[in-house]
């Protein structure tokens, strides 16, 4: 997909020294970079590396304290994203501004700068969906639409502009491999016709499938720029991360153990009003092992992880057993103090008190094993020095056990409760999305962690959207989907493709994976 | 241009500052605005904001109307620190009183220590039944507590009227619409001889301790906060949210049946039409006031017990309606709710792009 680099055709868009500050930060400092008409440029960097703050200056959200932006060889100045989207710049957000309860056709038109007569925007987007052949229906609600589907309704937004310039901010994390097949077929044809796309990620294998050029970012800071199809992956983790990536250590191979957790026919009803319905789930986890659980979210891994952790009651006793103990209808604290530890995949709010100090969250669920409230209590001391061990057994950077869980980074915060559990010693230990958000070097260390703790004879169950974790991690793999969960298979006899097409496949999408195809 | 910026942390300094800046807002428009429709505004606002504390003889009478203040607030700003919004503490005080006072005329030929005692208890169950309603509609149906809790009030009152105009009407009382007298042994004792400071005033400033003590040291009052400021992961954490609905509702009736019998038992000695004087609502600007702290409450309760004594005073000096009470104290809350946002956000110049 490269374009033709004439000399005379200035940059599509140019940033020149570009700074911005934060009270106590610095989130961009003297950043460069040109993309070309046409061209898919990548910017890459870890969490915090200031690619958001970088591209929300460029779509006028924020505005830099210093530098210049060029559009077509001439300096702007972009004072809100409604500017940008008058000078052609698009975006397509992580996190998506949908309504649920709302048609295609209706968010779409909600999104527009200016009001569009609703037939003609009808005929618009059927066309856009023709001339890109996306399979989506505007006629459909929202919620009952696959992630993949609901960000194809923000690039359609996009497209209705006739953008430049495309910003894409990391638009494969919640996509299924096929999912991300087809979206990058969109952006190659979007781009040959002459719309440049800056592409955010740090997964660094789409990066060199999909871009012709790639910025990597690191402290805020340009530390290279490259052309990733030259450049070996290893490198780019490297300039990224800014040091040599540690790989994972297993321990021997070992045998598998006692059954530390059962779950056998869990079927639970979502709660309204979009919940997923859990459907007859079994499994097994093992003493030293790790069980993977793969799927595209909101097919019932939420439901899962409430269920386990008794946040949720079972209908039965007996559809949860813990060493042999059944527990389906026990509490959260009481599965807790018996060793059943579960993270959810939400830290703010769910996992965490966003309030909170990191010590006050830590009474949150290492009161049951650990003395930190005896008789109703709750020991300060105590509850300080368990969250000390924590942030210095987990390299938690902050500034101590008093700052509140807000002000910590995403992948600190995960690191503090992934201590918090861990180190209470749990037989069986359940996390879902374990690294996401998360920095490189910091998911490093949690993937080490959980491997770690497995080792030691807990059961460690991994529910994750990202493949590449659970091959690296799992020792058995299953997938979740709309509530049914598959049968485990060792991770050594499935491919990448036969993973996706599970999790694709059954969710509904077989047909439009079928369609793609052909 | 000036710009709304977001704090990163909660301003410490505003959410001890803002109740005194509140204060300060509240005396300004208060003066300018009954200084436009023919008071004197200045005068006004110094007696009922400063006249009370300035003259020492006022402050029994502070201490009289704050305990019950006090008492009321401290209940609900635990439920309100869980978001259970107890809006109908005046109805459980009116019914903690009228509990209280029915145990007095069933022992009113009786004598013994056990009598104020059992009038206590009384109390405490009658504001907690009284409670106990909204809190069953809402763990129950999900039927909002605001509502329901704010219209059991008025039933509570009618209740009242009803009973010190029928059965419980003093035989000797000339056909007027109270009850009889309490006895010595049902009357709250005075802590100071010969002055009006009832055993009240004491009660209220330990339960304050009390309750600064649950909320900062035990896991009760850390579940409290937990499910007010994040319901999953209080869930998560193995707290019941229906159980701090129930145990926080419960405790703020207890709390205001309390207060309604040592207002019973105390300054009032007996049941009368006019024994609902609004404390049950004022003491939801004292728990707001207070910033929900236990130890805050009590500044809370002296401030707003300051403009009951000085309403009256005022009455007399610059000739203001009794109204005129009530009017300072919403304005005050509608001030405090407003400088609020200060706590989390800053004004600021908007700096220009580069």
């Amino acid at each position: 997909m490269n374009q033709p680099r004439e000399q005379d055709v200035p940059p599509r868009l140019a940033l020149a020294h570009i700074s911005k500050s934060f009270p106590g930060v610095k989130a961009n400092e003297d950043i460069s970079l040109s993309v070309a008409p046409g061209e898919i440029h990548a910017l890459l960097g870890e969490n915090g590396a200031g690619k958001s703050t970088l591209v929300k200056i460029i779509y006028g959200v924020q505005q830099a304290d210093e530098g210049t932006i060029s559009w077509n060889g001439s300096p702007v100045a972009i004072p809100s994203p409604k500017a940008a989207r008058k000078l052609g710049i698009g975006m397509v957000f992580q996190h998506f501004s949908l309504f649920d309860a709302m048609t295609v056709i209706e968010n779409i038109a909600l999104g527009l700068d200016e009001a569009v007569d609703r037939e003609e925007l009808k005929s618009q987007v059927a066309a856009i969906l023709q001339s890109y052949s996306l399979p989506l229906d505007p006629e459909r609600e929202v919620h009952t639409l696959s992630v993949g589907e609901r960000q194809r309704i923000e690039i359609v937004r996009c497209l209705l502009q006739k953008p430049k310039l495309l910003i894409m901010d990391e638009p494969t994390s919640v996509l299924t491999p096929q999912e991300v097949e087809r979206l990058f077929a969109t952006l190659r044809q979007i781009a040959a016709e002459g719309c440049s796309i800056l592409y955010i990620s740090h997964k660094l294998h789409e990066i060199k499938a999909l871009c012709d050029s790639a910025t990597i970012l690191r402290g805020g800071r340009v530390v290279a720029t490259c052309d990733p199809k030259v450049e070996t992956t290893r490198r780019m983790a490297e300039l990224m991360i800014g040091a040599e990536l540690r790989k994972i250590e297993h321990g021997q191979t070992k045998e598998a153990g006692a059954v530390r957790l059962a779950v056998s026919g869990l079927s639970l009803p979502g709660e309204p009003p979009f919940g997923t319905d859990l459907k007859g789930v079994s499994f097994e986890a093992r003493a030293g092992e790790i069980l993977g659980i793969a799927g595209v979210a909101g097919n019932g891994q939420a439901e899962l992880l409430t269920a386990l952790s008794g946040e949720r009651l079972a209908a039965a006793p007996e559809a949860i057993r813990l060493d042999g103990r059944a527990v389906g209808l026990e509490g959260a604290g009481a599965r807790r103090a018996l060793g059943l530890s579960c993270v959810p995949e939400e830290r703010n709010g769910h996992a965490a008190v966003p309030d909170f100090s990191l010590a006050d969250n830590g009474v949150l669920t290492a009161r049951h094993r650990l003395p930190l409230a005896p008789h109703g209590f709750i020991s300060r001391g105590a509850v300080s020095r368990f969250a000390d061990s924590v942030i210095k057994l987990f390299d938690v950077r902050t500034t101590g056990n008093g700052a509140l869980a807000r002000s910590l980074s995403g992948g600190n915060l995960q690191k503090f409760i992934m201590g918090r559990e861990i180190g209470q010693q749990p037989a069986v230990l359940v996390v879902s999305q374990p690294t996401w958000g998360v920095d490189a070097g910091a998911a490093a260390a949690i993937r080490q962690e959980l491997v770690d703790l497995a080792a030691k004879g807990s059961a460690v169950v991994v529910i994750s959207q990202d493949l590449d974790e659970l091959l690296e991690l799992a020792d058995r793999l299953c997938v979740i989907n709309e509530g049914r969960l598959s049968a485990p298979r060792p991770v050594a006899s499935l491919g990448i493709d036969e993973i996706g097409l599970m999790m694709g496949g059954i969710h509904g999408a077989g047909e439009q994976v079928g369609a793609a195809h052909a | 241009m000036l710009e709304w910026r977001r704090r990163r942390e909660p301003s410490l300094p505003m959410l001890v500052l803002s109740p005194l800046i509140a204060i300060g807002l509240t005396m300004l428009t208060g003066m300018i605005v009954f200084t436009a429709i023919g008071y004197d505004g200045f005068h006004a606002v110094e007696s009922i904001f400063l006249t009370p504390f300035l003259e020492p003889q006022r402050w029994a009478d502070i201490g009289v109307k704050g305990a019950p203040l006090v008492m009321i607030a401290l209940g609900l700003a635990i439920g309100f620190r869980a978001n259970v919004w107890n809006i109908g503490a005046e109805g459980q005080y009116v019914m903690g009183a009228i509990a209280g006072t029915g145990v007095a005329l069933l022992t009113y030929d009786m004598t013994g220590w056990w009598i104020l005692p059992a009038m206590v208890l009384a109390g405490i169950l009658g504001g907690m039944a009284w409670a106990a309603i909204p809190a069953l509609l809402r763990v129950k149906l999900q039927v909002s507590e605001i509502l329901t809790s704010l219209m059991l009030t008025y039933v509570a009152v009618q209740f009242l009227y009803f009973l010190v105009r029928g059965p419980w009407k003093d035989p000797g009382g000339f056909n007027f619409p109270q009850t009889r007298m309490f006895t010595a042994d049902q009357t709250l004792p005075t802590v100071i001889e010969g002055s009006l400071v009832h055993l009240g005033i004491p009660v209220a400033l330990l339960l304050a301790v009390v309750a600064w003590l649950l909320m900062e040291k035990t896991t009760a009052g850390y579940a409290v906060k937990v499910v007010g400021l994040a319901p999953a992961a209080a869930r998560h954490g193995g707290f019941s949210a229906a159980r701090t609905t129930w145990a926080t509702m419960l405790l703020s009736g207890g709390l205001a049946g309390l207060a309604g019998l040592f207002e019973a038992a105390g300054p009032f000695g007996q049941l009368t039409p006019q024994f609902p004087v609004g404390y049950g609502f004022t003491a939801i600007i004292v728990a707001f006031l207070g910033r929900l702290h236990p130890l805050g409450i009590v500044f809370g309760g002296i401030v707003l017990a300051g403009t009951y004594v000085g309403g009256e005073i005022a009455q007399s000096t610059v000739r203001l309606p009794q109204a005129a009470t009530g009017l300072f104290q919403a304005m005050l809350l509608f001030m405090l709710l407003a400088i609020d946002v200060l706590v989390r956000w800053q004004i600021g110049w908007k700096r220009r792009a580069a």
